[in-house]
């Protein structure tokens, strides 16, 4: 369960979080969805900690987290553009990770299997394509098991198969229960997957519920063309 | 404890590819070699190490410290997700740059000061240098984090180090010179050695210098100084003044790193 | 003040007597050859030396002297003396055989000698008076010609040999050592007053307050001495003038060679080295004139050579290495001319207190400092030398600089200086630079190498 109350952020100028409040229940895949600068990276950023909040709460399991890091053992995190130290190879970098968390991986075999990384294991990182490097951000995110995923724009870059077996997996995941946070810009992507879209706007939530019922709403025939709609129209959501 | 030294050993895997590291210790290993093949008496060598250490250590510190961070940088969100906190992963950032700079500078001049300056006396002059060239290399990393932190690109953060370097290396001499030329009357000792705890660099140069021959042209000012940092309560005074120096900055830098937004 | 002599010599007068004995019981024509005789019948005629030792007639050097006549010999053999001031008031050649040692005892003058032409040699001169009242010593010699003290060991007394009002003598191979702990109370290894032609050659002495003092000291000669280890100076003239100092060693002294209110004086040859601390110098020059310091070796003294109220001084040929500063010109010296020397590795080349400095003139001197170029390939540099640093000048007249000593921002300085020469003081300039060492430094500069 994550909770956002109030949450406000902005960057000089320019307001990223504009009292923002959320909840989100385990066992959904919540997508977030809006514009470029929006807020989607900001308030995934906040759920981690890597950004502070100006103002508000954000809970994890019903405590607060400002400024703490033990809750982080709750989360793996896809960035949008993963970059890694450049001296080490895929491997090397788990194992990192595993002596860092003092625990022992229990996806990460799967995973690796699942994109088909085995080969690509003992290169080093900085060889590696874009696509490859977030194929091992996901076993990075995922392999401690951890109850709540946040992923920012996980399909960039991957092929098409790949693409297919994340959004696979990510269905057993939520089925096992796990609370399920993607942001992206891709509509097409989420349409079949989440159970519950976000629409940001100017740091506010401008839609949230169901896709179903965002297309209900405008009367468009694609997420796509019902968030282009919503960002015509600037209309707040009455119904949220 | 052992996220940071996870986190220090994850750096310093990184940082060992850089070939640099390995050319500092070169370096310094050669000129520790130079100056007794070509006969230095322990002092001069001393004398001419001294030189390097006040005026290229920080510099090297300082601008290498900054490339550090943000290379660190470039990967951090990466830590900064796991269930660490800020503070664990900036002191094994700092003391992987720390321990990628002073490595090579204590094994570049220690294995030829072992090797040929062991001469009882100037072996603890030379020690003493080893010292001050270690505080001052952790000093201005430190120096290079905090102005990092503080700074949102590289360049910037470049420029900041430089003008740190500038500023105690040259302005604040400079300054202290403008003082002394005001007030021709007085007898500045004793304010002096304050002014000269402030500046890290100064304060290494002029411990170091007292236990040199060459401190007898210091004069009657020299004399002073002799009095307040050459006994033994003088060095605990300089010591602990360089871990300030060392210490004050890492604490800031680590308060504002826990504080910013990446 | 030198006394002179009327009679002349016992010995010499006895001879002539002989020699005019022989001419007129003889031929003219035999003349020469009378005298000839003359001189094997003297030696044979010659008494028996007198021995001293602790089983012999005379088990004091004291009685043997009061016993002998003048032109004796006197040997002394192992043994321990207690002489209680012993007073050699004839012409006496006194040898000591195995070191037998005379022991003042604490009280006054160990030895003294107030008759002319007194040989002494081969004793250790031990424990004098250590009030200063009297200027008690191991040896003094008052008022005397042609005295000879040579080859003896003068030990832990107050002054070691004291030569007051005498001329035409030598002091030679003596080692002599102190104990002084204090200046004031202190006195001197050799000490020369109110002298004239006196040789002090091939010394050595240390621990005194003054290795080797001259006072009023005239057309002497200063050879070979080695004077170290001694609380104030290595060597240090007053008020004497067309004396000759060749090939001494002054080191580790407060200062090595100190000449005072004095004229004529040549120094060459000497080596000055070490005398290094707060105010130290290798030589210190105060009120000397129209003196001339060449060839000598100025290593690693806190300052080389000071000059202060003297002129017309040459200052040629000597090596300044790895002093903290080679020369130090007080603005009241004047005319002193710098020429041919080479400063190398020295902290500062030239001080000065005064940028508006008097003409003492540096000409054809080599700088291991000088930056300068040499086109024309004549060996002497295109640019002069200005051999005064900046940082030099602001610690001569705000000497709390002195804390900035070997920082960067003193290099800055000196770069500064180059880039801008209208910082340096401009009357003091070297206008031909030497670009290589001069030949003979290199032979002076290996041998301290090699000592070192």
């Amino acid at each position: 369960m994550v909770e956002i109350r109030d949450v406000r952020k902005r960057f000089g100028a320019l307001i990223a979080l504009d009292g923002l409040s959320l909840a989100i229940k385990p066992g959904e895949i919540t997508s977030i969805v809006g514009p470029n600068a929006a807020g989607k990276s900001t308030l995934l950023k906040c759920m981690l900690g890597l950004i502070h909040p100006d103002a508000g709460e954000i809970l994890i399991d019903g405590s607060v987290v400002n400024g703490g890091w033990r809750y982080r053992k709750k989360i793996g995190y896809v960035p949008q553009t993963p970059r890694f130290p450049e001296a080490f190879c895929a491997k090397e970098l788990l194992a990192f990770l595993t002596d860092l968390r003092g625990l022992e991986p229990r996806n990460e075999s799967r995973l690796i299997e699942l994109f088909g990384l085995e080969s690509t294991m003992n290169r080093p990182l900085h060889y590696l394509s874009g696509g490859t490097r977030q194929k091992i951000s996901l076993v990075i995110a995922a392999m401690f098991d951890p109850e709540i995923l946040l992923m920012d724009e996980p399909t960039v870059g991957l092929d098409p198969l790949s693409s297919r077996r994340q959004k696979q997996w990510l269905r057993e995941e939520r089925a096992r229960g796990k609370t399920i946070i993607v942001a992206s810009h891709l509509m097409a992507e989420l349409e079949e997957l989440a159970d519950r879209v976000i629409f940001l706007l100017d740091g506010r939530v401008y839609f949230d519920g169901p896709p179903a019922r965002a297309l209900a709403t405008t009367g468009e025939r694609t997420l796509e063309a019902t968030i282009a709609k919503m960002m015509e129209d600037r209309q707040p959501c009455t119904a949220c | 404890m052992h996220s940071m030294l996870t986190v220090l050993r994850f750096n310093l895997h990184e940082l060992a590819r850089n070939r640099w590291l390995g050319a500092y210790a070169l370096f310094f290993g050669a000129i520790g070699w130079a100056l007794f093949y070509f006969g230095a008496a322990p002092d001069q060598a001393a004398a001419s190490v001294l030189d390097l250490v006040v005026f290229l250590v920080p510099l090297v510190s300082l601008t290498v410290g900054v490339l550090c961070f943000y290379s660190a940088r470039d990967y951090a969100d990466l830590l900064l997700t796991q269930p660490i906190s800020r503070r664990t992963v900036f002191a094994g950032q700092y003391l992987a740059a720390a321990l990628s700079l002073a490595v090579p500078f204590a094994v570049g001049l220690g294995v030829p000061f072992l090797w040929y300056g062991s001469h009882e006396r100037a072996m603890e002059t030379l020690l003493l240098l080893l010292l001050a060239g270690l505080m001052l290399t952790l000093i201005c990393v430190a120096l290079a984090f905090l102005i990092s932190v503080g700074t949102e690109n590289r360049l910037g953060a470049l420029g900041g180090a430089l003008v740190v370097w500038l500023f105690f290396v040259v302005i604040y001499d400079g300054l202290l010179l403008v003082l002394i030329m005001a007030f021709p009357n007085y007898q500045l000792g004793r304010p002096l050695a304050g002014l000269v705890l402030l500046n890290p660099f100064d304060l290494a140069r002029i411990v170091i210098l007292l236990r040199l021959d060459i401190a007898a042209l210091m004069g009657y000012t020299g004399a002073i100084f002799q009095q307040f940092f050459g006994a033994t309560r003088g060095l605990v005074i300089a010591l602990t003044a360089l871990s300030l120096w060392t210490v004050l900055p890492i604490l800031l830098g680590a308060i504002a790193y826990a504080r910013r937004d990446f | 003040m030198n006394r002179r002599l009327s009679v002349k010599p016992l010995r010499e007068s006895s001879r002539l007597l002989f020699a005019l004995t022989k001419c007129g019981l003889a031929l003219v024509a035999f003349a020469v050859l009378s005298l000839n005789a003359a001189s094997s019948i003297l030696a044979a005629q010659e008494p028996a030396p007198i021995t001293v030792c602790p089983t012999c007639r005379f088990t004091s050097i004291k009685a043997a002297v009061r016993y002998a006549p003048a032109g004796s010999l006197i040997v002394v053999h192992a043994g321990y003396y207690h002489e209680n001031n012993l007073i050699v008031n004839k012409s006496l050649k006194i040898v000591g055989e195995n070191w037998p040692i005379v022991d003042g005892g604490g009280l006054s003058d160990v030895i003294t000698i107030t008759a002319d032409s007194v040989g002494l040699s081969g004793f250790v001169v031990q424990h004098s008076g250590m009030g200063t009242y009297g200027d008690p010593a191991g040896i003094k010699v008052n008022k005397v010609r042609g005295c000879v003290i040579d080859n003896n060991r003068v030990l832990d007394d107050l002054f070691g040999i004291y030569l007051a009002f005498s001329t035409d003598c030598q002091v030679k191979n003596n080692f002599v050592r102190g104990h002084t702990l204090s200046e004031s109370f202190g006195g001197n290894a050799i000490h020369l007053w109110n002298c004239r032609r006196v040789v002090v050659e091939n010394n050595r002495v240390n621990g005194y307050r003054d290795g080797l003092y001259f006072e009023f000291l005239h057309d002497s000669t200063i050879v070979g001495n080695l004077s170290e280890h001694n609380l104030r100076y290595g060597m240090h003239t007053m008020y004497s003038a067309d004396n000759s100092y060749r090939d001494n060693t002054l080191r580790n002294n407060n200062a090595g060679e100190v000449l005072m209110y004095s004229q004529r004086l040549v120094v060459t040859g000497n080596r000055i080295e070490h005398n290094w601390g707060a105010a130290c110098y290798g030589a210190l020059l105060k009120d000397l004139d129209d003196s001339r310091l060449e060839r000598n070796l100025f290593v690693h003294n806190s300052v080389g050579l000071y000059a202060d109220n003297s002129n017309h001084n040459t200052i040629a040929e000597n090596e300044f290495l790895n002093n903290g500063i080679a020369a130090r010109v007080l603005a009241d010296s004047d005319g002193n001319r710098f020429t041919n020397n080479a400063f190398d590795a020295n902290t500062f080349d030239v001080a000065t207190n005064s940028t508006t400095t008097s003409d003492n003139s540096f000409n054809r001197n080599y700088w291991s400092g000088y930056r300068g170029y040499d086109l024309n390939g004549d060996g002497i540099g295109d640019v002069p030398y200005h051999p005064v640093a900046l940082f030099a000048v602001l610690a001569e007249n705000y000497p709390a600089t002195m804390i900035l000593l070997r920082s960067p921002f003193a290099e800055l300085l000196q770069v500064a200086e180059l880039a801008i020469p209208a910082l340096t003081p401009k009357a003091l300039a070297d206008a031909q630079p030497l670009i290589r060492r001069p030949s003979w430094s290199k032979s002076v500069t290996f041998a301290s190498a090699s000592e070192r």
